[in-house]
């Protein structure tokens, strides 16, 4: 019945989606299988892609050939770009999607990649032999053969879901848990633990009283996530914001001795960024108020998601509590909020590439590895689809380093350091994030993309190089050309800047704070014409490669000093337990993490840097 | 921490303390132009490898360090396979340190331990067994310089160093707080509390920074002066400290025309001795020369030890020449520390001691009555010597720096947080800022040992409710 495939997808989530897509645009054959067809693309928690750190990484996404980026531009109903105020490493695109565009556009996307097939049903093992695993067995007993498996199953390993003392086994709201694969991984010597994580309850928009909430719309001139020729967003639709009170608090405590949290029954650990509702007033008794946010789920619909009042607390509780928040007082509720303790396999038994250790030819991606968000299981799901493509073909592994992109800090943090919590990004995780932008995704990845042979990238390369020569073109205009005191020195003057006392190139008045290419460009008539035909975002960067030159020139040097570790190449039986002159956490660390290169072992805990000097001394050059 | 072996590294290649010559030795790429910057004497970038020159290091505005030998190998035929240079310059400490300084001002930093031979070996130059040596004394010595650094001064070093970055961690959540969770509802430090915090750490880092001369000085010996009128008995009084007939002795006043140094060892703290030539108005130009530089070597002793002679010197008369010589020639700091010998108390047993107490400047805590020449309360001069040093507390309970690599990573973080001193001046945003705060923060961490950033995080999700 089925062909022998190179790939076969386990889950049609956000990492699984991504996975299919990339192998199937590597060139491989992919087969992905799910178990309910009508859920693929799911955002199961709150509608919105993107955020501080998640943005860069859809960005990334989009550079590298993925479609995260451009099924969120086809459904989005309203665009922001946060952080606006501060540098530009810290812009970030966030949107909110609707919910049921999103997952129709995935489905169409997916549907028309040739290289994709599909299977509806539960998968419940692995064909295993020698160690490398060659297919997948189904609930009703087919075995589905494979060169290569990739897992995404989400929320759904033994997934039980927690609503007060309610306990009901599922891998969401209304859907079955999956089983038999964490028995069989165990069994075959893999370690799994438990996490939690939670959503809050959807209600009714036609019940809230928006008067009664501060609104916040989305930005005047949306951006987008994709670099490719994705629609405009033309017409928005508004978040709101209220907030809980002292009265809130109190109706959640009275159901705490019935929260799941607080009795001991979700043993699962749940992330510290992301607590629900009533950790967060248990947590922080001094705060007499919390801020929530209310989404709506998309163009056509009234559903409405109250993001910030995440919680596990029984639902009568949920919804006296809820009624008690300005705007919400004849609130009628879809479903309750919950939490879910779910199956992870800790990352720290993968190699870089997202295969596993134990089992070759397996590839993990998404929360499966412990992470959690959409951003960082697709960015996961992409890079375990490309590699296990090139596992197909026999080829080196794709592996981003931490200087290249947020992807690549998120999985060498996971592989090296592992994680206790749902594993989430942060911009403050990157050492080197005023190098890793989400303005740069393009100029970063797309040209590794394409050497790599990932297809359909025609349109993205070519504009990576207008992009660049565009840029190229502004930098060299403003760092040969001159500027006299008699030019700038009224506006200078006016945005309170020193005046000049001699002429000099514009690129020393644009590196000064509070000056910026637009201030240029209304100065020197020359410049506003070289500019007129280059598109806003392409100035933009090149304004950041020259405003802030200085500071991209240090973390360049910092990374040039790390790359240099990076690529002394460690062996995979290199006899750790040889060497007596290491500690015996690093001896022990180094035996299970098996890093590839000195600049991975410097980042595993546990391995100090005398350990590190020691190791060196073994390599040697 | 893991070095880089590209950088330009320098150490001094013989034992601390005096000898006649040090040799401090530098490697690296660049190591041969950086040297001839400062080497007044043959173009050292045109000279042949695995030759000699004669010349004068000398610093920035073109002072003379010392005359010395430079011996210049070049790559790959040098210990270390790099361009290598040797300084064989005056053994004093003194000296040495002034060059190292003026090198790790420009580019080159302290090496490891072990480094030269780690690169020796990187470089091709070894092989494996003499490596693994190489590997397990680097262990061993990392270890054990983190003991002694953890012992050092009462672990008070370290654990001031601990304490800073655990402000600047909290000061970077701060920052981070803003950039990762500026969409939520948190509350943001003030920028000027941000500031008061960052000078506050600076300040700290500066005092350090400023006993990294004192530290010195306990490492390679606390400098203490013996002077006083000619014919005081201060050669006899050094020749009794050291017990040894190091510094001649006669009757005749002006026996020593010039200073002479020793060592001397009171119970594990090193002072260096310095006998003086008596100060009066010279009688001739050699005399006057001494005298000369017996002033210079008080001013900048930390103890001095000021010998007067009983029966030739009443309590006025040595008053009077302490404030014509010292106090008048403004040559005793306030740093510095004083003990009184009043000598030759086997001549006129009789004499009272508190007839020349003076107020706030001789009192019966500095003043030692002693015949120097029956070594007559001698051990009672050295206790007297090593209190003067244990108990001041600007030279014990502060902390001290005394390793030059601590030096290095102190100035490279003031550095940073001058970086972020300026940022915030100058309105720059938190994610620049952030950068230098990091800096910062890596350098103090080579100290601590500590360098990862997780902290940050965790500072985050401990104080901040997080989370929409």
């Amino acid at each position: 019945m089925f062909p022998e495939y190179d790939v076969i997808v386990v889950g049609a989530g956000h990492a699984g989606c991504e996975a299919a897509v990339a192998a199937a645009n590597m060139g491989s054959k992919v087969l992905l299988a799910t178990m309910n067809m009508q859920t693929i693309a799911q955002m199961s928690c709150n509608p919105a892609m993107g955020g501080v750190a998640k943005g860069q990484i859809v960005r990334e996404i989009d550079a590298l050939g993925g479609y995260s980026g451009i099924v969120t531009d086809h459904t989005m109903v309203q665009f922001r770009m946060l952080n606006k105020s501060k540098g530009p490493a810290m812009w970030s695109p966030r949107a909110q999607s609707d919910r049921m565009l999103f997952a129709a556009k995935w489905r169409e996307m997916l549907e028309a990649n040739e290289n994709i097939d599909f299977w509806q049903e539960m998968v419940k093992g692995l064909i295993v032999k020698d160690g490398r695993c060659q297919g997948v067995m189904t609930s009703i007993g087919l075995e589905i053969r494979a060169k290569s498996v990739v897992l995404t199953n989400g929320t759904f390993l033994n997934g039980l879901i927690h609503i007060g003392e309610k306990q009901l086994g599922g891998g969401r709201a209304g859907e079955r848990a999956a089983t038999g694969i964490t028995e069989q991984l165990v069994d075959l010597g893999f370690e799994s633990g438990r996490m939690k994580t939670g959503t809050p309850p959807r209600i009714d928009g036609r019940s809230l009283d928006y008067s009664k909430m501060e609104i916040q719309a989305g930005d005047e001139r949306p951006a987008k996530f994709s670099f490719t020729d994705t629609p405009d967003l033309k017409k928005q639709l508004p978040c709101h914001v209220s907030y809980t009170s002292p009265e809130v608090h109190d109706t959640l405590k009275e159901g705490f001795d019935r929260s799941p949290m607080f009795n001991g029954r979700i043993r699962g650990l749940g992330p510290r960024y992301c607590p629900s509702i009533e950790d967060k007033i248990n947590r922080f008794a001094e705060r007499d108020r919390h801020q929530l946010f209310v989404e709506p789920e998309g163009w056509n619909t009234c559903e409405i998601y109250v993001n910030g009042f995440s919680s596990s607390l029984p639902e009568d509780v949920q919804y006296k509590a809820l009624r008690k928040v300005a705007g919400f007082e004849n609130m009628k509720m879809f479903r309750p909020g919950y939490a879910i303790e779910y199956d992870f396999f800790p990352p720290t038994q993968l190699w870089p590439s997202l295969e596993t250790k134990l089992v070759q030819n397996l590839f993990f991606a998404g929360q499966i590895n412990g992470t959690t968000g959409y951003e960082e299981a697709a960015c996961q799901g992409l890079m375990a689809g490309i590699n296990a493509h090139l596992k197909v073909t026999e080829e080196d592994p794709f592996i981003l380093k931490r200087s290249d992109a947020y992807i690549g800090v998120l999985i060498d943090d996971l592989v090296n350091k592992g994680t206790k919590e749902p594993y989430r990004m942060f911009t403050s995780r990157a050492e080197y994030r005023i190098l890793i932008r989400q303005d740069n995704a393009d100029l970063r990845l797309t040209p590794i993309a394409t050497a790599l042979g990932m297809q359909h990238m025609e349109e993205r390369i070519e504009r990576v190089h207008e992009k660049e020569a565009a840029m190229k073109k502004i930098e060299k205009y403003l760092s040969k050309t001159s500027v006299s005191p008699d030019q700038v020195n009224g506006w200078l003057k006016q945005i309170g800047s020193s005046p000049l006392k001699q002429s000099v190139k514009l690129q020393t008045v644009l590196s000064r704070p509070k000056v910026h290419i637009e201030d240029l460009t209304n100065l020197i008539p020359e410049f506003q014409e070289l500019i007129n035909d280059i598109p806003a975002d392409f100035v933009e960067s090149a304004e950041v490669n020259l405003k802030y030159s200085g500071y991209l020139t240090k973390e360049q040097e910092m990374v040039e000093k790390m790359n240099r570790l990076e690529n002394l190449i460690l062996k995979d039986n290199f006899e750790y337990d040889k060497i007596e002159s290491l500690s015996a956490e690093a001896r022990e660390k180094l035996n299970h993490i098996k890093p590839r290169t000195l600049g991975q072992a410097s980042r595993i805990s546990g391995v100090s840097p005398s350990d590190i000097s020691v190791l060196l001394v073994h390599v040697g050059r | 921490m893991i070095q880089d072996l590209t950088e330009n590294i320098i150490a001094l290649s013989t034992p601390q303390g005096v000898g006649a010559i040090g040799v401090i030795r530098l490697s690296g790429p660049g190591i041969i132009e950086i040297s001839d910057r400062f080497f007044k004497g043959r173009n050292l970038t045109k000279v042949e490898g695995n030759t000699v020159h004669y010349g004068k290091i000398v610093d920035e505005s073109d002072r003379i360090i010392d005359e010395c030998v430079a011996t210049v190998f070049r790559a790959p035929r040098s210990y270390t396979k790099e361009d290598v240079i040797e300084f064989s310059c005056h053994g004093s400490p003194y000296i040495l340190d002034q060059v190292i300084q003026l090198f790790l001002r420009h580019g080159v930093r302290m090496a490891q331990a072990g480094e030269f031979t780690l690169r020796a070996f990187l470089n091709g130059q070894m092989d494996l067994s003499q490596a693994e040596a190489v590997a397990d004394l680097i262990a061993s010595d990392n270890a054990a310089s983190h003991e002694i650094a953890m012992r050092q001064m009462r672990g008070g070093f370290s654990d001031e160093i601990k304490q800073l970055r655990q402000e600047l961690i909290e000061f970077a959540s701060l920052i981070e707080l803003e950039l990762d969770f500026g969409e939520e509802d948190v509350e943001f430090a003030d920028r000027s509390k941000l500031q008061g915090l960052v000078e506050k750490i600076k300040s700290v880092i500066n005092r350090l920074l400023e006993s990294f001369q004192l530290g010195n000085v306990i490492k390679n010996g606390v400098t203490t002066v013996i002077a006083g009128r000619p014919n005081a008995g201060k050669s006899t009084l050094l020749n009794a400290l050291l017990n040894e007939e190091r510094a001649i002795v006669s009757d005749i006043a002006g026996t020593t025309r010039d200073t002479i140094e020793e060592s001397l060892n009171i119970k594990g703290i090193q002072f260096r001795l310095i006998d003086t030539a008596g100060i009066r108005k010279a009688q001739d130009e050699i005399e006057r020369i001494g005298v000369d530089r017996t002033i210079e070597k008080i001013g900048s002793s930390s103890i001095v030890i000021y010998v007067f002679d009983v029966i030739e010197s009443s309590p006025e008369q040595l008053w009077s020449d302490i404030d014509r010589f010292l106090e008048g020639s403004k040559v005793l700091t306030a740093g510095s520390k004083r003990i009184f010998i009043a000598n030759k108390m086997d001549l006129n047993p009789y004499i009272r001691p508190e007839d020349y107490y003076r107020d706030g400047l001789i009192s019966t805590d500095n003043l030692i009555t002693a015949s120097a020449k029956n070594k007559m309360n001698i051990d009672y001069i050295k206790d007297k010597i090593y209190d003067t040093v244990i108990g001041d507390p600007t030279m014990m309970q502060q902390t001290i720096v005394t390793n030059s690599r601590h030096y290095d990573a102190l100035r490279k973080s003031d550095e940073a947080l001058e970086a972020v001193l300026r940022g915030l001046s100058d309105g720059t945003t938190g994610d620049f800022i952030a950068l230098d705060i990091r800096q910062s923060l890596h350098h103090l961490g080579e100290i601590t040992g500590d360098i990862s950033t997780d902290d940050l995080l965790d500072s985050i999700f401990s104080n901040f409710c997080i989370g929409k």
